[in-house]
């Protein structure tokens, strides 16, 4: 049997008439990219406090830190997302739970794919980070505290701009990684780019329009991604150091 | 000024300093040497307390480093301290570098920093390179400049920690001028440096250490007449056919 491609399939009313095939998508991709970049924020944040803790002289903080990493980098991202979903909300003191559960089920989906990605992303980002303050001339950290700075004046003014200018390009990939993680939330039902097209070829029978569509769509939200991140890199540069003129 | 007490340091098993006991008076400059890995450097980054130690005790200006209760922090904020790879931050102007102290610990307003800043700048000949990088500098001008940030901090003594030992051959008169008319103006230095010139020139006294301990402690005068252990007699041998 020969497949008959049929591109004009994203113009046509959905079974359930609510639009176009490509409303579908665009509706994917929309929340694609809300969920992946509110994970990042949440990843950003936790990420640069946790890789920060890591390295500084207290066993105490720097080992809460690790297991921190230990864990959110060390179980499935499935798992992870199976536990904020469904395990988590009946943990939670009842109010707290039964809060969670009166949210409309696409915002329960999207809260717990998003804390999900988040967390599981932020402990990525602590590694990078703590390699870039650990990059760091030893020397540097020295020459702060010998003028009288305190160690956390040290690390605002001194270590941490430059170790997150070293960690600019790991990080674009953490953020690329991001995107691409936020499939796995179709798996609890959230319908985002990749659950969207599966559910297209669920109605039109056209998997080959559907998955290009879909590829080609995470392709440039990458691409964009990249672009973006490299005009960061230039902006961070540092004079006569790195890269730098 | 500074009073080095009896102090030992260990890393686990490895002993680093053996009950090192000397004195920084005011106004005298002193060159701590010795062969690598002998500790002067570790010795030099206890008197600010960078390097924590087990026994004994250091004061600076009657302040004592070992004491926990002692804020760092502040003692730091008045001795000055040089480091071998300069140690400039690379992401600020040469004009921020020499700010940022100043404002952040000192208190100092911004305008009143950077005319400080620049005051000093000025003294080791570098002032038209404010607005530049550290790493558009040459290391010569850099140490300069690493001279300069401690200067403007207005520290009661300043600490060298092997200042010529990054720079190229050329660039190390350059920073030993700044240093000797540091020290002709009265500024109470520790130097930890292998150029013997300066030492014959400038130093008052002449430590000579050894496996973490202290060999010498004598006048500069006696020291290079007339070392008194075999451990400085080679070294001196060694460092002065040159």
């Amino acid at each position: 049997m020969e497949y008959q491609w049929n591109w004009g399939v994203f113009l046509l009313p959905s079974a359930v008439n609510d639009g176009t095939y490509l409303d579908w998508m665009i509706a994917g991709l929309q929340t694609t990219l809300l969920l992946s970049l509110s994970a990042w924020v949440i990843a950003l944040l936790l990420g640069a406090v946790v890789g920060v803790l890591r390295t500084v002289p207290h066993r105490g903080l720097s080992g809460v830190a690790t297991a921190y990493v230990e864990m959110f980098r060390n179980i499935p991202l499935l798992v992870q997302l199976f536990f904020w979903y469904f395990v988590l909300p009946e943990l939670l003191p009842a109010a707290a739970g039964d809060a969670f559960k009166a949210l409309n089920p696409i915002a329960q989906q999207f809260v717990a794919a998003m804390v999900c990605l988040g967390f599981f992303t932020s402990a990525r980002v602590a590694e990078q980070v703590r390699s870039g303050i650990n990059a760091l001339p030893r020397g540097q950290k020295n020459a702060g505290l010998a003028l009288g700075l305190t160690l956390p004046q040290t690390y605002r003014h001194v270590m941490l701009p430059m170790a997150f200018r070293l960690v600019v390009p790991p990080l674009t990939s953490e953020f690329l990684n991001v995107f691409k993680n936020s499939a796995v939330c179709s798996t609890i039902g959230l319908l985002e780019l990749a659950a969207q097209g599966r559910q297209l070829v669920d109605y039109t029978a056209q998997p080959y329009e559907s998955f290009v569509a879909v590829t080609v769509a995470y392709l440039m939200i990458n691409v964009v991604v990249m672009l973006l991140m490299r005009k960061v890199e230039v902006l961070v540069r540092v004079p006569g150091y790195l890269g730098g003129k | 000024m500074i009073t080095i007490d009896k102090v030992s340091k260990h890393y686990g098993n490895f002993q680093v300093l053996t009950d090192c006991s000397t004195h920084v008076n005011k106004g005298e400059v002193v060159v701590v040497c010795g062969p690598s890995g002998s500790g002067k450097s570790t010795l030099i980054k206890c008197v600010n307390g960078l390097e924590p130690f087990q026994q004994g005790d250091i004061h600076v200006n009657g302040t004592s480093v070992g004491a926990p209760k002692t804020n760092l922090s502040k003692l730091r904020a008045h001795v000055g301290m040089v480091f071998q790879h300069f140690e400039l931050f690379p992401h600020m102007t040469i004009r921020d570098n020499l700010s940022l102290a100043q404002i952040k610990v000192l208190k100092r307003d911004k305008d009143e920093a950077a005319e400080k800043g620049l005051y000093f700048l000025d003294r080791v000949g570098l002032k038209a390179h404010a607005h530049k990088f550290p790493g558009q500098l040459s290391g010569g001008q850099q140490q300069r400049v690493a001279i300069a940030r401690a200067l403007a901090m207005d520290p009661i003594c300043m600490l060298f920690d092997e200042p010529t030992s990054a720079l190229d051959p050329e660039m190390i008169n350059e920073v030993l001028d700044v240093m000797t008319e540091l020290a002709q103006e009265g500024m109470t230095m520790m130097c930890v440096t292998h150029e013997m010139g300066f030492a014959k020139r400038v130093a008052h006294r002449v430590i000579f250490m050894d496996h973490g301990k202290i060999v010498e402690d004598d006048s500069k005068e006696a020291f290079f007449a007339n070392p008194r252990s075999e451990r400085a007699q080679q070294f001196l041998a060694k460092i002065l056919q040159h």
